[in-house]
């Protein structure tokens, strides 16, 4: 059993990409909840982005992650649902279907590896829910952000496919709300919650994906939230980055700043803006950080 | 007039064995379940805004073994991968899955958008999705981020020599 309080650190693409800020917010937020996470130098990128392309690429990428972690007999932490998301899935594949497995490792043995399977992989927000445990985070708070009014997008990897990835429910998630209400801040309902962001389709047919985002944040707008809270850095990029581009594009305002979990329950916990890397979000936070001073 | 000429089926493209293949891959074993009910395009994010994109439809011609019509046809690569469709759908079809084995056989064709083909070649060079900027490499030790992870390009090229497919993309994204 690998321990509750320890992990491996797996960042990713996105996140030494562009989305510091919930690195940085993750690690303060971790250190203070007593939480170590060890550095994996030789992990790469989870293999996701490999799939449309190459099933049986992504499969191999993924399993040389957890070949690796398991060398180590320690459990994968994540930042981003879609490294979770592969993971996870990755691992429940190959530890349910031998054949499979047979046949990974035979490609991974030319690096000198073995998937055998006996560690997990966890997304932060399941990490800070089963392994840390609610009691503790609330304990933590010292600030309770009882002003604050939010809304949540939780990113549909950390959810979809249900079969795989097992955690929360996909069609009415908690944990984020748990999670957020435990900040002393309240979760608003509305519309559509669980829509996808429209990241994927970027590159694509922006179009497509502005009017996902666009629909969104209106359905965000209409409940009064001062805040759409997030954990994935892809879901982020797209709301933080592109809130102004839509407000251009189809005669919007918004002004709804787009916090990383991690930012938010920092805050709660005493740690300043400026060390939760409130300055790297493109929509300003001033105001609703005024709030919460 | 010309178009509907266009979209009329003709025997010769139906490619029955086409189903068989797609119904042996990872993924794909269930496309035979599909009654045609239109849960997936119903509740698909994509479809709501896009004028062409349909998953039903996609199922649906590949059961009937229209294989160079979806294969090649642009819309394949505007799903989300969401995975809303494959939790809603009443018989179990992976339709996400479904939809990525058909992507997977059209990248052997040759048929891939460029972002995937970057990202993909990227990986095999780098072991990352995106080239990291190098101001973000230094940058992380100023705000106190331990190093980037270099990643272990070589070992992951050993891992993936024998995927015929890896040479493939190592070669278009020179
Ligand atoms: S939801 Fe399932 S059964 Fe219904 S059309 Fe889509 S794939 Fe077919
Ligand atoms: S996975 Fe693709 S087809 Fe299915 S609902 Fe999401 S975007 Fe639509």
């Amino acid at each position: 059993m690998a321990e509750k309080n320890k992990y491996l650190m797996f960042l990713g693409c996105a996140i030494p990409y562009r989305v510091s800020a919930f690195e940085i917010s993750a690690r303060k937020v971790m250190q203070k909840l007593g939480v170590e996470l060890v550095e994996m130098p030789e992990f790469n990128c989870c293999g996701l982005p490999l799939d449309p392309v190459s099933h049986e690429m992504m499969l191999i990428l993924a399993a040389r992650n957890l070949a690796l972690a398991e060398q180590k007999g320690l459990n994968i932490l994540t930042l981003c649902p879609g490294c979770a998301g592969t993971l996870k899935k990755v691992n429940k594949m190959l530890k349910e279907d031998k054949a499979l497995r047979e046949d990974i490792n035979s490609h991974l043995k030319e690096a000198g590896l073995e998937f055998k399977g006996t560690i997990e992989a966890k997304h932060i927000m399941q990490a800070l829910i089963e392994d840390i445990g609610l009691e503790k985070i609330k304990n933590a708070v010292v600030k309770p952000l009882t002003a604050f009014k939010v809304a949540e997008h939780n990113g549909c990897h950390i959810l979809r496919p249900k079969e795989y990835i097992g955690f929360d429910d996909p069609e009415d998630p908690k944990t984020l709300k748990t999670l957020i209400e435990a900040t002393g801040a309240t979760c608003l309902d509305y519309m559509d919650e669980t829509e996808c962001c429209g990241a994927p389709s970027v590159g694509i047919s922006d179009k497509i994906a502005l009017q996902l985002a666009r629909d969104k944040l209106n359905h965000v707008k209409m409940v009064g939230a001062q805040a759409l809270v997030t954990i994935c850095p892809f879901c982020h990029i797209m709301y933080d980055t592109n809130e102004l581009r839509i407000e251009k594009m189809f005669n919007e305002t918004y002004g709804i700043p787009i916090l990383h979990y991690t930012q938010l329950l920092g805050l709660a916990m005493g740690i300043l803006p400026e060390e939760l890397a409130f300055n790297e979000l493109r929509v300003d936070a001033s105001k609703i950080l005024k709030e919460a001073m | 007039m010309a178009e509907k000429e266009k979209e009329r089926i003709k025997a010769s493209e139906i490619d029955p064995k086409f189903k068989y293949e797609i119904a042996k891959m990872h993924g794909g074993e269930k496309l035979m379940r599909c009654f045609q009910c239109g849960t997936c395009t119903s509740d698909c994010p994509v479809a709501r805004f896009s004028e062409t994109y349909r998953p039903r439809q996609i199922i649906r011609m590949t059961q009937l073994g229209l294989k160079d019509r979806v294969l090649n046809s642009d819309t394949l690569w505007l799903c989300a991968s969401c995975f809303t469709c494959t939790d809603r759908c009443p018989q179990d079809v992976e339709v996400a899955s479904v939809i990525r084995v058909l992507r997977n056989l059209a990248a052997e064709r040759g048929c891939i958008p460029q972002v995937f083909k970057e990202q993909a070649a990227s990986i095999l060079a780098s072991g990352y999705a995106y080239k990291i900027p190098d101001l973000r490499i230094k940058k992380r030790e100023s705000v106190g981020l331990p190093p980037l992870p270099r990643g272990n390009p070589e070992s992951i090229r050993k891992t993936l020599c024998n995927v015929g497919f890896a040479k493939h993309i190592e070669k278009k994204g020179e």
